[in-house]
């Protein structure tokens, strides 16, 4: 309170005072609560400065990191039917669709595939876009991933994949549940190729993408703290009436159950990566950066 | 006692009729009016069955494909495997009743048979676990489908499950990686793939082993990403919406042979399989038959690829 709140009238005050903290600009940690500038947290890579909390990232806020000078190349897919079942639950499927769509980066649907170079090393990549449309698997995401598939096996590069996903998109019906066998294929391909194909587990992938494409790597990394699991885990707690672990179907669990190789943290990807796929390939080392 | 579902109620309301009847007939002497009055009934009931069975929505439809009195994999391979040899175990941590698998001769031929039991009471319901695969079973299943592999077998599979196990324990024991394996597997082998949906295909629990190069379902078997009522307490935050996501999933046989992901329709006997098992049993067999024979002199590469392509081309139709 000053002079100027107390002297002004509610209304000319509505126009003059200061809104609180402008939306976006400070976050909230998930994990510690603590306040995040974002700023700090885009030059960060969305790890949190106070606890390394992983928070979810879409794919063009992960795009420049994994790749060197932040060079790469957006592939476009092919586009499948649109909404082939003509579904409606409490609102049309093509509605929620266009909803998404506005706010989708490029691909426009759940999926992006790019290539670039990693650490001198050439790479091609499909990320998860969890934040359309929870990352469910249709048509359109299993196309960005034969898309990927073929492009590293045109390239002679390695498949890198990044999961996050609610599981399979129930709105395509038995068409998104087919994209678990057309995933195995494409990535089936690219190892047929005798090329590496490198999963990188992120926060949540859970459902028919953990029992397909997600869990068929040559080499599992996961982000610190995901979740990744195969069922929900209201679904399991119904099924069993008990309360799960702590840690239940978080990176750690399935690193102690022996479905994850290695935890890395989101600072230490690209170098991993490049790492592992130059050994595999059997290139030299990449010159120290 | 048969079972009657909920919409067969005229229906139990004739039979009830007839067995009442038949009750009294068999006392007194004027059993002649009585058969003549039970064939009248039996005339009735059976166009009473025809008429409903004709016009099924998609929630009966789920509701016959998961009758108690359904034939279940149990029932198939002793119908129409010869020889049958049950094989057992992952070899690495358990046996998994849920997933019934072993060598006979199905229609003269060697073949490796797998299939999901549910279970018809409650002794082996619980021992089949309601027909809900373990990742134990889903690696038994991959070792028989290698095996069959390796000697050049064509594999049968039997599809009925609600949907894989999601217990804790199957979690800790990477049932995302056992189902996912289990899909390569299948699209791997060299040899023919033939896998009927008997009942319930409940999303990756039953792609797991049936990622084939035909996929045949019994009339009133249905097939879905999720079950109708997860489905509805997702999307519709209500479980009790079940009967409009069953509508809305698209998950007939009828629906699944338009979107071009069942191969062929077994057409069951009037009123549904559990009405004569014997003869759903024999249809199905007649089916898997004639597609193995279709399938058996394909080299190991060509039919690898042709299920490869199959599942490549998929959704290129909609509705």
């Amino acid at each position: 309170m000053n002079w100027l709140t107390n002297f002004i009238p509610p209304k000319l005050k509505a126009l003059v005072a200061r809104k609180e903290a402008p939306e976006n600009l400070w976050l909230k940690c998930p994990a510690c609560e603590q306040m995040l500038f974002h700023r700090d947290l885009d030059a960060n890579q969305q790890v949190c400065n106070h606890c390394g909390h992983h928070l979810r990232v879409r794919p063009l806020q992960r795009l420049p990191h994994l790749f060197d000078g932040g060079k790469y190349e957006v592939h476009t897919v092919p586009k499948p039917i649109v909404d082939p079942l003509k579904f409606r639950d409490q609102k049309r499927y093509i509605d929620r669709l266009k909803e998404a769509q506005s706010q989708a980066g490029p691909g426009g649907d759940g999926i992006v595939v790019a290539s670039g170079q990693m650490e001198g090393q050439p790479a091609v990549v499909a990320i998860f876009d969890f934040g359309f449309m929870g990352g469910s698997m249709g048509m359109a995401v299993g196309e960005g991933v034969v898309t990927a598939a073929r492009i590293a096996v045109q390239k002679k590069a390695p498949l890198i994949l990044f999961s996050a996903s609610g599981g399979a998109r129930m709105q395509e019906g038995i068409l998104s549940l087919m994209q678990m066998p057309r995933t195995t294929i494409a990535v089936r391909e690219v190892k047929e190729a005798g090329l590496p194909y490198i999963v990188v587990l992120t926060d949540p992938t859970t459902g028919g993408v953990t029992a397909s494409l997600a869990m068929l790597g040559d080499i599992h990394i996961a982000e610190p703290g995901s979740l990744i699991g195969f069922s929900g885990q209201r679904v399991t707690q119904a099924a069993i009436r008990e309360t799960p672990p702590p840690d239940f179907q978080r990176a750690e669990f399935q690193y102690k159950h022996g479905m994850v190789d290695l935890v890395v943290h989101r600072h230490e990807l690209r170098k991993t990566l490049a790492r592992i796929t130059a050994i595999l390939m059997k290139r030299p080392a990449a010159e120290a950066a | 006692m048969p079972t009657y579902l909920d919409f067969e109620k005229p229906i139990a309301d004739l039979e009830g009729k007839i067995a009442e009847l038949r009750h009294q007939g068999s006392g007194d002497s004027a059993g002649i009016d009585i058969a003549d009055e039970v064939a009248k009934l039996q005339a009735k009931v059976e166009r009473q069955i025809r008429t409903t069975y004709t016009k099924l929505t998609a929630w009966q439809r789920v509701q016959v494909a998961r009758h108690p009195e359904r034939p279940h994999a149990k029932h198939y391979i002793a119908g129409l495997v010869e020889e049958f040899t049950p094989l057992a175990g992952d070899r690495g941590f358990a046996e998994d009743a849920a997933i019934m698998g072993g060598l006979g001769r199905i229609a003269g031929r060697p073949a490796m048979i797998i299939g999901q039991e549910k279970g018809d009471d409650t002794e082996s319901r619980v021992k089949h676990n309601f027909g809900m695969v373990k990742p134990e079973g889903y690696r038994k299943a991959q070792r028989l489908m290698q095996l069959a592999d390796r000697f050049g077998l064509p594999v049968v599979t039997f599809v009925d499950t609600a949907g894989a196990y999601p217990g804790i324990d199957a979690e800790e024991r990477g049932q995302g990686e056992a189902i996912a394996r289990s899909i390569e597997v299948c699209l791997d082998l060299r040899v023919p793939l033939v896998s009927l949906v008997i009942g319930e295909g409940g999303s990756g629990g039953a792609i797991a082993i049936a990622a084939a190069n035909r996929v045949l379902m019994m009339e009133h078997s249905v097939y879905s990403v999720i079950t109708p009522e997860g489905c509805a307490s997702i999307l519709w935050r209500s479980a009790e919406k079940a009967q409009e996501a069953a509508e809305a999933m698209r998950m007939t046989s009828d629906d699944l042979k338009k979107l071009a992901i069942c191969d062929e329709i077994v057409p069951e006997p009037v009123g549904g399989a559990h009405r004569d098992p014997a003869a759903a049993v024999k249809a199905a067999g007649d089916a898997i038959a004639r597609h193995l024979a279709d399938l058996e002199n394909l080299d190991g590469d060509t039919v690898r690829r042709a299920r490869r392509d199959k599942f490549l081309a998929m959704g290129q139709v909609g509705l």
